[in-house]
């Protein structure tokens, strides 16, 4: 099984009623990857998900996990994944050591051995005080925490996270980070379904982005930047400038038009010696007035706009995403 | 199989853990049953004309089988909560039995019927209810009543499956559950009620099942009403055990 690769789909379509929420979805993972799944709210992040989870049935295409049928081998593959999801899915009338030792007998072992695992478990995320304390007086990060501990409660090589820090605060966030990056560490492979693109920047190894049900690039997160080219000219504006007039300022440094939006001006310059000196001549030339001003690699938000034509955390509304496919 | 047995024990565990912790629950299963044999016993029993018996010893038997009803609703509500809450997902993602979080929550309704059967009873004797029957007479009216009670919760767990609120669960739950038992011999003599209810009632399983405890507990005559609500209980298991599990399978966290 280990020459396996840890996540395989092919061709996966899953419809909704009306709604086709994956489209023909391929994707590989070997085993100790990291694949960061990245899209805006109904994208088919969760769905795909909770197919390779068995939950869902899917209606066309195959996936495996670690070689084994997400349909056909359900049973078995449930020994070997753990799933931690967005809604922290533990019992809040139950301690942390209950929930935990629950999922572990769940799993098949002993009381005693299921309540040893829950210890050690509430020990490494930092939840041994709150161990006896019904989950219902927890923080949400103290949650999420115990909800991915319960996910790891039978050491399963491979784990599913979706959106493990949505609705986190930073510090939460963070720390949950930590958590999952010492998972990966010890060589589990991941499937981590994210909006935020800094998460997915900072755990993934590759990055698979989603829009309506189909995969819309893949990479990892500096091929998807290279994409789009060249470095990102910003530039805060005077309160007084006019926008209009940086935007023709800058125009001849790029191959497309500037956008202006808010007094901050951004564009995609060609090339990045001598940028900011001419970008400050320009400016300074049309009598511009310039607050603040840099240059730096273009972000996964940046890769999202261009790819899908919205940014990643709006709504999508009807994007025709033929285009970019 | 012995996965389905363990699986279920570890879930009614985690069940009657829980029950304590969400005392609204507990109140339920204690106050509310002793209120109701109260209003009925005192506003009602004396308009209600119920010959051979006195009202209490009449009542008893139906307003404890109505609150074994009732007792489901633990189920219902209970299962409603794990799909809002997600957990239902945990559970299904888990290489357990897929029967064992319905067995489970049904099985933990046994014990808190019996919680509400005893206070009950206890409530009915201190207001003057007395068995006309032998000890095994009277044991054999609490396990069926017992073993109605659990098979009516597979129906109330298919209802908690099947919408999408806890408050959908009550609404539609009294809704079920209120005709079916008022329309019935629970609470007055059947012959009292008009043609129509009349003959709804005298085929409502709740009917057979409180005429058989009355058998049972006041020695009133039997008319196979034992056997009857033996299998209706195993009739509505059957029907519903099966209905629940597969709104289980494809049941879907938020």
């Amino acid at each position: 099984m280990s020459d396996r690769p840890g996540i395989e789909v092919s061709g996966l379509v899953k419809r909704f009623g009306d709604v086709l929420a994956l489209d023909g979805v391929d994707l590989i993972a070997r085993q100790g990857q990291v694949v960061g799944l990245l899209g805006p709210n109904g994208a088919g992040k969760t769905t795909l998900v909770r197919v390779l989870a068995t939950l869902l049935k899917p209606d066309a295409g195959t996936a495996h996990v670690l070689g084994l049928d997400v349909q056909r081998d359900a049973a078995a593959l449930r020994e070997r994944i753990g799933l931690a999801g967005q809604y922290a899915a533990v019992d809040e009338n139950l301690t942390g050591l209950e929930n935990l030792t629950m999922v572990g007998r769940l799993y098949g072992a002993k009381r005693a051995a299921a309540k040893a695992r829950g210890r050690e478990l509430l020990e490494r995320f930092d939840l041994v005080e709150a161990a006896s304390r019904p989950t219902k007086t927890y923080s949400g990060g103290m949650r999420r925490r115990l909800d991915l501990a319960a996910a790891l409660v039978a050491k399963p090589p491979v784990l599913f996270l979706d959106e493990p820090t949505t609705g986190l605060d930073p510090r939460s966030r963070l720390s949950l980070w930590a958590v999952i990056e010492g998972l990966v560490a010890e060589g589990t492979t991941v499937l981590l379904t994210t909006q935020n693109l800094d998460e997915a920047d900072r755990l993934a190894e590759t990055i698979a982005v989603i829009d309506h049900g189909r995969l819309i690039a893949e990479g990892t997160s500096d091929q998807l930047k290279d994409r789009l080219g060249g470095e990102r000219l910003e530039v805060r504006l005077d309160d007084a400038a006019d926008p209009a007039v940086a935007v023709r300022a800058l125009a001849p440094m790029s191959d497309e038009l500037p956008s202006a939006e808010a007094g901050l001006v951004r564009v995609s310059v060609r090339g990045r010696d001598g940028a900011i000196v001419e970008a400050v001549r320009r400016l300074s030339e049309a009598e511009v007035g310039v607050d603040d001003l840099a240059l730096r690699r273009p972000t996964l938000d940046d890769v999202f706009l261009a790819l899908t034509g919205h940014a990643a955390e709006e709504a999508p509304a009807g994007q025709a995403h033929d285009e970019v496919a | 199989m012995r996965r389905l047995v363990s699986d279920t024990l570890i879930i009614a565990e985690r069940n009657l853990i829980r029950l304590p912790r969400a005392p609204e629950l507990l109140i339920g299963f204690t106050l509310q049953p002793i209120m109701f044999v109260l209003l009925f016993r005192y506003v009602f029993g004396g308009a209600i004309r119920t010959p051979g018996y006195s009202y209490v010893d009449f009542l008893l038997p139906g307003i404890i089988v109505q609150n074994t009803a009732f007792g489901g609703f633990a189920t219902a509500l209970g299962l409603n909560e794990d799909v809002q809450k997600g957990l239902i997902d945990r559970f299904r993602s888990l290489p357990m039995s897929r029967a064992a979080v319905l067995g489970g929550r049904t099985l933990s309704d046994v014990a808190t019927n019996s919680l509400s059967l005893t206070i009950l009873l206890v409530t009915g004797v201190l207001i003057g209810f007395t068995f006309h029957a032998s000890f095994p007479e009277a044991a054999a009216g609490v396990g069926l009543l017992l073993l109605f009670g659990y098979a009516f919760s597979w129906f109330l767990a298919f209802i908690g499956l099947l919408v999408s609120s806890p408050e959908s669960v009550n609404s539609v739950g009294f809704i079920a559950v209120f005709p079916l038992t008022f329309i019935s011999s629970a609470f007055v003599p059947v012959a009292s009620m008009p043609a129509g209810l009349r003959d709804f009632a005298e085929v409502n399983p709740f009917t057979i099942v409180v005429d058989a405890i009355r058998h049972l507990w006041l020695g009133a005559p039997a008319h196979n009403n034992v056997w009857g609500a033996v299998v209706w209980s195993f009739v509505i298991v059957a029907v519903f055990a099966p209905l629940a599990v597969a709104r289980y399978r494809r049941a879907a966290g938020r």
